[in-house]
């Protein structure tokens, strides 16, 4: 592979991966202004792909599969408002729960109904062959997030209740109501990045194959320092660091490190041990320890919304 | 006016009463729930509800001995996770970590299998008991380390360490830890000497053989253990005082910091030790899909139980009896097994709703 296409197929698979993630972190960003943290986005984006699949199979009209994730992301999130929110139910435990009862559900309901046969679907279009329709759409999300969070009333109402709800609610505003409304909008966001997971950039569901994004995408919002801009940028690095184990691939790395052990007299020692590959699970553990170490670099100095994740009870 | 020395039985009898009262209510919505699961979900109570008992108390296809030895092995390594998860979750660490904990452990001690197999089995047993408990133990503390130093969010940096111990047991069974033929992503079978042995006779259970192991005596040994240092001990009360309100620790002198950092370390052991017992016990290797995901549930069994090693205990048993009769379900009548997980995460979201319905009765009421 050239040096133009190798850059090409990497940019192409930064997007690809960054796609859900933008998705999920721009509808987190406005959650977290607005003073909630959704720990359950991992089980949402897990049960709007599955919803996803579902629909586009008995359909066979992807659009409509996309329609069901939006909608499936928007009940898990009032699910947990009604909990958090409402309930003022702890966010962590309603949102681990959540996600759990996510993981058994589509598991279950996913080897129920393809037991027998394969999951395989119709998926949504491809622009110019290569990329998946959901991609582009994500400058419009990260756009909207932003206008809504800093050009508009509501925004400030939504920042107004993350920074001093008590303040928030003097001043008129319905701060559950609010609360509420900004989370489903985060579900529904986050729907769309399920989507794309299962018939956005492929034409089958797996399970548990959020893999972990949920929390990637809670880690971005943290990272990209509670801005929408920040935060795309904070996860086109993640989808980056996710993209270069393709790109080990594609150069074939297995043969430099192999080139490199001779060189340094190790082969022998690498061959006794059985190391004399390339260990490309290692590869798959990058974009965790990645986020890992972000999380370090971004953690301390980044000051969080005064209220984030306090649920605000009525006096 | 009823005082506690004028009158302790009958006060005594009615919580007794009260308890009871409730644990029948709570298994009976509980079966309602499985039965309404397993419609939802298209699979016929009336075939699946007596194969899910039987899988798990025995008394159908199988005898009740060998039924009851699945619902223990099944709880063994839940109580030692769920155990591990309340250490943490009392102490205000909301750690998601220990499946990562887990799998940790089970590699260290598989590591230090790898150095040492030309010794005596017993210390073999031993040493890899010791290496599980300190993996575990370091994958927590690097959590808490991150929380207490960098300010990292445990929730996030927990799962990311869930992911990296995946892969890194996934690399080390493609690598230096495979088995000899190098054909599979496992390692080899541990010899037999240096697995825990078998508890039921064969002769009990008419030829099946029961997969009970010594590693419950761990399991039910760390329970009342954890219950002492929780409630016991000065580090005890410290970690249960930052959990509930990390100023008043601060007031009475305690470094919450340090107390957290602790927490995450005996939390980290705790499901460290599940993994080697789990290897020692039941699946004598290690491959990528070592665990079902024990160290998750850990997380609703042990909120079940209430955070307390008690509770946990009893939480464990009951969905060891859950998994080991869908397990078998899933063979007799095919009720997938994962139904299971639904069952825990929905039994947790009735007990939260209820708490919150309680929390907002009490505090319109005016009640504190």
């Amino acid at each position: 592979m050239d040096a133009t296409g190798l850059v090409a197929s990497l940019s192409g698979s930064t997007a690809r991966a960054a796609t859900p993630l933008i998705f999920a972190a721009s509808g987190e960003v406005l959650v977290q202004q607005s003073g909630v943290v959704n720990v359950g986005l991992e089980g949402i984006l897990l049960s709007s792909a599955f919803a996803a699949t579902i629909v586009t199979y008995t359909t066979h009209n992807p659009w409509f599969g996309l329609l069901a994730a939006l909608i499936t992301g928007g009940i898990m999130a009032a699910i947990f408002s009604a909990f958090t929110i409402y309930g003022a139910a702890d966010q962590v435990v309603v949102g681990v729960v959540l996600n759990l009862f996510a993981l058994g559900a589509t598991g279950t309901l996913f080897r129920i109904l393809f037991a027998t046969h394969a999951a395989k679907t119709k998926e949504l279009p491809f622009l110019f062959h290569t990329l998946p329709i959901l991609t582009p759409c994500t400058t419009v999300a990260v756009a909207a997030a932003w206008y809504l969070l800093y050009k508009t009333r509501v925004g400030l109402e939504i920042r107004a209740c993350g920074e001093k709800p008590s303040a928030a609610a003097a001043s008129g505003v319905n701060v559950l109501r609010l609360r509420t409304i900004v989370t489903i909008l985060g579900g529904v966001l986050a729907g769309a990045g399920g989507a794309f997971l299962s018939i956005g950039q492929n034409n089958a569901f797996a399970e548990n194959m959020s893999a972990g994004r949920g929390f990637i995408a809670l880690a971005i919002v943290t990272a990209g320092r509670w801005n929408p801009i920040g935060c795309l940028i904070a996860a086109l690095v993640f989808g980056l660091s996710d993209a270069l184990q393709f790109l080990g691939q594609a150069i074939g790395l297995d043969h430099y490190y192999r080139l490199l052990l001779k060189h340094l007299h190790l082969l022998a020692i690498a061959k006794h041990f059985n190391m004399n590959h390339v260990p490309y699970n290692l590869f798959l553990a990058v974009p965790y320890v990645v986020t890992l170490v972000i999380l370090i670099g971004s953690s301390k100095s980044t000051r969080a919304p005064a209220s984030l994740g306090k649920p605000y009870v009525r006096v | 006016m009823i005082t506690p020395n004028s009158s302790p039985h009958p006060a005594l009898a009615r919580r007794v009463a009260i308890w009871l009262l409730q644990a029948f209510v709570a298994a009976v919505s509980f079966l309602v729930l499985l039965a309404v699961t397993l419609t939802i979900f298209g699979i016929h109570p009336k075939s699946a509800l007596p194969a899910i008992a039987d899988g798990a108390f025995g008394g159908w296809q199988y005898g009740h001995i060998y039924a009851l030895s699945e619902t223990i092995v099944e709880a063994v390594p839940l109580i030692l996770t769920g155990l591990g998860t309340l250490v943490a979750w009392q102490a205000g660490m909301f750690s998601i970590g220990g499946e990562g904990q887990l799998l940790i452990g089970a590699l260290t001690a598989m590591i230090v299998e790898h150095f040492v197999h030309h010794i005596p089995a017993p210390l073999i047993t031993f040493l890899m008991l010791i290496a599980s408990v300190i993996g575990g133990a370091v994958w927590g503390g690097i959590a808490g380390w991150l929380r207490t130093t960098r300010n990292v969010q445990e929730v996030i940096s927990t799962i990311m360490l869930n992911y990296i111990a995946l892969y890194l047991v996934g690399a080390s069974v493609l690598g230096p830890l495979q088995e000899p033929s190098h054909s599979g992503p496992e390692t080899a079978i541990l010899p037999d000497p240096v697995l825990f042995a078998h508890l039921i006779p064969p002769a009990w259970t008419g030829g099946f053989t029961a997969r009970l192991h010594t590693g419950v005596i761990i399991a039910l040994l760390a329970v009342p253990l954890t219950a002492l240092w929780l409630y016991r001990t000065r580090t005890g009360f410290a970690l249960r005082l930052s959990g509930q309100n990390a100023d008043a620790a601060r007031t009475a002198g305690f470094s919450v910091d340090r107390v957290r950092l602790t927490a995450m370390i005996v939390s980290g052991a705790l499901c460290g030790l599940a993994g080697s017992v789990q290897l020692l016990g039941v699946s004598a290797r290690l491959d990528q899909q070592f665990s079902p995901g024990w160290g998750y549930s850990a997380i609703p069994v042990a909120l079940m139980g209430g955070l307390t090693p008690g509770g946990t205990l009893i939480s464990a048993l009951f969905f060891g009896a859950l998994t080991a009769g869908t397990n078998s379900a899933e063979r007799t009548v095919g009720v997938p097994a994962v139904v299971a997980d639904v069952l825990l995460a929905t039994s947790v979201m009735a007990v939260v709703a209820i708490r919150a319905w309680r929390g907002r009765a009490q505090m319109a009421s005016g009640g504190d």
